[in-house]
């Protein structure tokens, strides 16, 4: 099990040849309260950079791209009436949806946990 | 139109208060201001409503507007009423009136609050407030329009801060004796540690509560007492701009601007009766047309029927639709818990209850009309 990256600040965890995304703990603080998210339809397939769920805090919308190309298989609709749980465990409870990988070397592109937190630091 | 290089950015007198108490600055209307604090915009918002919360609005415009030579109160009020729809002369000693600055086609420049000083040693002389985007550019404006008649006192060393929420009389009561017993959109002058400060019971939020004129050189030591009450904590822009839009007040530049008359904005109770029957203010012609025919645009409030937001510039269209107008302010309201929007709707679709469909994300979002304000105002009414 191995946990990648986005300069977006999406995380992915693949577990066989399903993988989980959500975002990071920096922009979850950055996005502050979460108020709305917006969770693609199952079955959906989705592109590596594309557009993938809606995350709204009280001041803004923002996208979450996905960090791979693959089809929706879950999607964590706990969110829908509890998207305070995004800012409590945005890596844990606080998942967007699973997807079922299309390319794992896709998976190579992304960032370690080591380099995003270098890559944060950096901002 | 490039951004302001960060250095280029103006500071008000809290700013080293602000950035110690871990606000988080982003810059607005020139000035590094916080848009939030460590409790972040939803517990700031949903304190404000339940206890008070302190606000740092010194990028704001305060003046006084004098009399050239002597003179009364009628004499600066008629010059004032020749660029706003406002019955200035109405005002009493010590009383608050929001009015707008218009152009000569009826457009709204800003939108300020103008006081009469309580002390008959004023007589003569205006308190104004504007919005800090707009304030050179009004001042400005006042200054040529009134040049020989009237002078503008820029008070750019007075900080001014805003505490609002249910609990505000009373911690103010205990730091400024006197203040619990001012009505709602009234000021008079007190002092604390020596300094003159103004203060006026008027906001922003809804809510109760206090904006308070406070000289710059102590502004910081105020602001660490009314913090230090149990009741106080410190909000940012972003729980401000919340909280304003569930209180269904417009916010300069998004909701009114240049283009938009106080008819169509659904301010015409800003326009003193007097004034309708004497006319005589800039766009008096136009705004009078619309005020007996109706205007094609109005603002309305709004309400998603979901949960989505739907946000500024967000394209509206009727029940088979056909294009009806555009949001103006739109977001999450804390104390709503949901979503909330105002926007201009052809006027026809104006009624409360009338069912729209907002554009979000290409999607439809039903939504409909709806009376403003989302919460109940609080204020003290005498």
């Amino acid at each position: 099990m191995t946990t990648k990256y986005t300069k977006d600040h999406e995380w992915v965890r693949v577990e066989g040849n399903v993988a989980t995304v959500g975002i990071t703990a920096y922009a979850a603080e950055q996005l502050g309260d979460v108020v709305f998210v917006e969770l693609p339809a199952i079955g959906k397939a989705v592109e590596k950079g594309g557009d993938a769920a809606v995350v709204e805090s009280v001041k803004a919308a923002s996208e979450v791209y996905a960090p791979i190309s693959g089809e929706v298989v879950e999607v964590n609709s706990a969110l829908v009436d509890e998207p305070a749980k995004v800012n409590a465990e945005p890596t844990g409870a606080g998942w967007f949806m699973k997807l079922k990988v299309k390319s794992a070397g896709e998976l190579n592109g992304l960032m370690s946990e080591a380099e995003y937190n270098d890559y944060v630091k950096g901002l | 139109m490039a951004e302001p290089a960060q250095t280029d950015l103006k500071r008000t007198p809290l700013f080293a208060l602000n950035a110690e108490l871990g606000g988080k600055m982003v810059p607005f209307a020139g000035y590094e201001m916080p848009v939030q604090f460590p409790a972040g915009i939803l517990k700031e918002h949903l304190h404000t409503r339940a206890a008070a919360g302190l606000f740092d609005v010194s990028h704001m415009g305060q003046a006084w507007l004098h009399l050239e030579g002597k003179g009364t109160h009628d004499d600066i009020a008629a010059l004032l009423e020749t660029l706003t729809p406002g019955d200035i002369k109405a005002l009493k000693p010590g009383q608050i009136r929001y009015t707008l600055l218009l152009n000569d086609e009826g457009g709204i420049r800003d939108d300020f609050m103008v006081s009469r000083p309580l002390s008959a040693e004023k007589a003569g002389t205006l308190f104004l407030v504007v919005n800090a985007a707009t304030k050179d550019a009004d001042f400005a404006h006042i200054a040529a329009k009134l040049k020989g008649k009237a002078k503008l006192e820029r008070l750019e060393d007075r900080a001014l801060i805003a505490l609002q929420g249910p609990k505000a009389a009373a911690v103010l009561e205990r730091i400024v004796p006197g203040v619990a017993a001012m009505t709602f959109m009234t000021i008079a002058t007190f002092t604390w540690e020596r300094a003159e400060l103004f203060v006026s019971r008027s906001g922003y939020t809804g809510e109760d509560g206090y904006e308070i004129s406070v000289p710059g050189a102590i502004a910081t030591a105020f602001a660490r007492v009314l913090l230090a009450q149990a009741e106080v904590a410190p909000i940012g822009l972003g729980a401000r701009d919340s909280l304003r839009l569930e209180a269904g007040l417009c916010l300069y530049g998004h909701d009114i601007d240049e283009q938009t008359t106080p008819v169509e904005a659904n301010l015409t109770w800003a326009i003193g009766k007097r004034r309708k029957l004497e006319k005589g203010f800039p766009g008096a012609d136009k705004i009078m047309d619309q005020l007996f025919n109706g205007a094609k645009r109005v603002r309305v409030g709004i309400k998603p029927e979901g949960r989505a937001p739907a946000r500024e510039g967000a394209e509206i269209v009727d029940a088979n639709g056909a294009p009806a107008g555009r949001i103006t302010s739109g977001g999450f309201g804390p104390s709503v818990n949901g979503p909330i929007a105002m926007g201009y709707v052809r006027a026809d679709l104006a009624n409360d209850g009338t069912a729209l469909s907002l554009i979000v994300r290409g999607q439809k979002l039903a939504a409909r009309v709806v009376p403003m304000p989302f919460v109940q105002k609080r204020f003290h009414k005498p």
